[in-house]
């Protein structure tokens, strides 16, 4: 079923955490809301929710306005951030919750609960924990028995916050991997928060991604990656060097150095802030057309990937580049060297009020 | 793990020498021996020192009888009172926001700042011969000062707290996800407060109707005031213990105290068993079954690698035991 959220506003006080914003969650996707605290995120899940009423705006479900409709009424299923699982009810009786309150007209028999109850838990694989209580059970356990839970009432809509915020490294990736194929089983419209990128990224089929109350950006993980629409969307998706330049014909300008803009080029002329990842950062010990020269301070040679970190000569700035094993081989850095940079790929945003 | 470690806790360089720990332990066995355990003694003392017949002579005798009826007839209509009107305040305080929310803790902890006395003296000033609603009541034949209706009122106010402030913290402390979850089960609020809720605080909920029956029961000062001290009609047990030793009646009056206090020790049992089940975990079923699974699941990695040590055998064990 599709979500459409339309010209949404909420303030908490002088606070406003949503404004003007619109959305809309295409039917059987998995859709990550990307964003720092405080971006409105988890606002916004609970107004589609129905756990939190907007000052203004709509929600659509399946075009049918629900803005008004109770929480109880909406059939979303909901996974809380620290799973508020109920904690005097055993593992069954916590699944089975959503189907004994309904009313006697349809309420399923006991059998049936028990046979449904049993299919969610064997389905997250933990029906051998029926009997257990919730302080008995680990994060990880006790995460996907919320989430057998909200599934058992047949939810239209599958909402999740920060699912596996609470989860230590490990288990969170395996429960990542688990979530994804769970959805690609079952293709239930899922909505997940979160401020990991990388579980964003990983995860999700698209990413929204939003700042102070509005959305920065909309789009598959990898258009989101490679093309970031915002300075903010840029630096929020992980580590990024930033350079000043100028933006020309079909070039930009960093000091001496000039990059081609193919294609991808910002309307308009004029100062701009240009934006490098590590890994986009060639290294190399020949001084042509570099961008920069700098001497090596530090390297991170831990992993598959090399960090390296050079205090760039002249503005004496920090730069991160990342390489692989074999290229740090190659070049047989050391600290202390003076080595050349040249970016394969960089994000140009013009500056405010530069292209007037 | 090497299990004399495991029990002996204490160690040299975390103990003081054994002439302090004797020394402040014997101490705070006299003070709770001199204030606490002696008077005890000393009722029970005191009211069978007479012999067993003339104990039991005391606590038949007509007025004695009424008033341990007065005494439960109070309790059995202000422990309820408190019971729903102290869920209801605790409830709101704790799970909801509203304007005024101070002023009503304020005024739920006012029984509790203000003497027993006060508050008996706020009832005849109101309800009394020359107060303000007296003589509209004394026109429509109603009794309340010096009557029962009287008695009950005034132990309402001053057992008024204890619900409330029992589970105020306890509500607060445990959040509204559990409800919010509920609700979005499709539960309605009804459902949501009696199946969840409720059960969240149930032991709580129980020390405090413990602790409120024990001060219905035993509550002199308010209740002395709107008595009127009529024998053998408004007259509570505290009351009657009072005028039996004014006559020097001291059998009689040890042989009532003695009811008091059975109850008191009564109450601290109930109070101790409740605090022992509330601090068990989960209560259980189970319990074993789950033992034999957690020890083979620890067993396989593939299956037991999410798990945290809160979830490891080791604490099954402790619990079965």
């Amino acid at each position: 079923m599709s979500i459409e959220i339309r010209n949404l506003r909420k303030t908490f006080g002088e606070f406003d955490v949503l404004k003007d914003l619109s959305l809309t969650v295409e039917s059987g996707e998995l859709l990550a809301l990307l964003g720092p605290s405080g971006c409105g995120k988890t606002t916004l899940l609970r107004i589609i929710a129905g756990l939190e009423t907007a000052d203004a705006g709509q929600v659509l479900f399946h075009g049918e306005d629900a803005t008004q409709r109770p929480v109880s009424e909406r059939q979303v299923g909901f996974v809380f951030q620290h799973y508020a699982l109920f904690r005097h009810m055993s593992v069954f009786d916590n699944v089975a919750f959503g189907l004994s309150v309904r009313p006697r007209a349809s309420r399923p028999a006991k059998a049936d609960i028990r046979e449904r109850v049993m299919r969610l838990l064997k389905l997250v694989q933990l029906d051998w924990l029926a009997d257990a209580y919730p302080d008995q059970l680990s994060g990880g356990q006790r995460q996907r028995i919320a989430l057998a839970r909200s599934l058992a009432v047949e939810p239209r809509v599958l909402l999740l916050d920060e699912p596996f915020g609470a989860l230590d490294a490990k288990v969170r990736k395996d429960l990542r991997r688990w979530l994804r194929q769970l959805h690609d089983d079952i293709h239930l419209t899922s909505v997940f928060v979160t401020h990991d990128q990388e579980e964003a990224l990983e995860v999700s089929d698209r990413v929204v991604v939003m700042n102070r109350g509005v959305i920065e950006q909309v789009g598959r993980p990898e258009e989101i990656y490679e093309h970031p629409a915002s300075p903010f969307v840029t630096q929020f998706l992980g580590d990024v060097n930033l350079f000043h330049g100028r933006v020309g014909a079909n070039h930009v300008e960093i000091g001496d150095y000039a990059h081609p803009l193919d294609g991808q080029a910002p309307a308009g002329k004029g100062e701009a802030s240009v934006y490098i990842r590590p890994h986009d950062l060639e290294i190399s010990r020949e001084a042509g057309q570099a961008l920069a020269t700098g001497t090596i301070e530090h390297i991170h040679s831990v992993g598959p990937i090399v960090r390296v970190e050079l205090r760039r000569q002249g503005s004496g700035e920090l730069i991160d580049a990342a390489l692989t094993r074999d290229d740090y081989q190659q070049l047989r850095l050391a600290l202390g060297d003076t080595v050349y940079v040249r970016p394969r790929k960089l994000a140009v945003f013009l500056d405010e009020g530069a292209n007037i | 793990m090497n299990l004399s470690s495991a029990t002996d806790r204490r160690s040299r360089s975390t103990t003081e020498p054994a002439w302090v720990r004797l020394t402040l332990t014997a101490l705070a066995l006299g003070y709770l021996a001199v204030f606490l355990l002696t008077p005890l003694v000393s009722v029970f003392y005191e009211a069978l020192t007479k012999g067993f017949e003339l104990y039991l002579a005391a606590l038949v005798e007509p007025e004695a009888v009424e008033a341990v009826k007065l005494t439960l007839l109070t309790t059995v209509i202000a422990v309820p009172l408190n019971l729903v009107f102290g869920v209801a305040a605790a409830w709101a305080i704790a799970k909801f926001e509203f304007p005024g929310k101070q002023v009503l803790i304020t005024l739920i902890d006012l029984p509790f700042s203000v003497s027993p006395v006060v508050a008996g003296l706020i009832y005849v000033l109101l309800f009394g011969a020359q107060g303000w609603l007296g003589p509209w009541l004394a026109a429509h034949d109603v009794k309340i000062i010096f009557a029962v209706p009287g008695i009950v009122l005034a132990t309402v106010f001053v057992t008024f707290p204890f619900v409330a402030r029992e589970l105020i913290p306890l509500m607060q402390a445990q959040g509204t996800d559990e409800e919010q979850a509920a609700r979005v089960l499709g539960a309605s609020g009804w459902q949501t407060f009696w199946r969840v809720t409720l059960p969240n605080v149930k032991w709580g909920l129980l020390y405090g109707v413990i602790l409120c029956t024990a001060r219905a029961m035993g509550e002199f000062g308010a209740v002395s005031v709107v008595s009127g001290h009529i024998r053998g009609e408004t007259n509570t047990i505290p009351l009657h213990v009072e005028i039996l030793y004014n006559e020097y009646n001291f059998v009689g009056a040890f042989a009532c105290a003695s009811l008091l206090a059975l109850t008191a020790l009564l109450t601290l049992g109930l109070k101790s068993l409740v605090e022992w089940r509330a601090s068990r975990p989960a209560a259980g079923r189970g319990h074993t079954e789950l033992l034999a699974r957690a020890a083979a699941e620890a067993k396989s990695p593939a299956q037991g690698k999410d798990k945290d040590d809160k979830g490891a055998p080791g604490h099954v064990l402790a619990e079965t035991y």
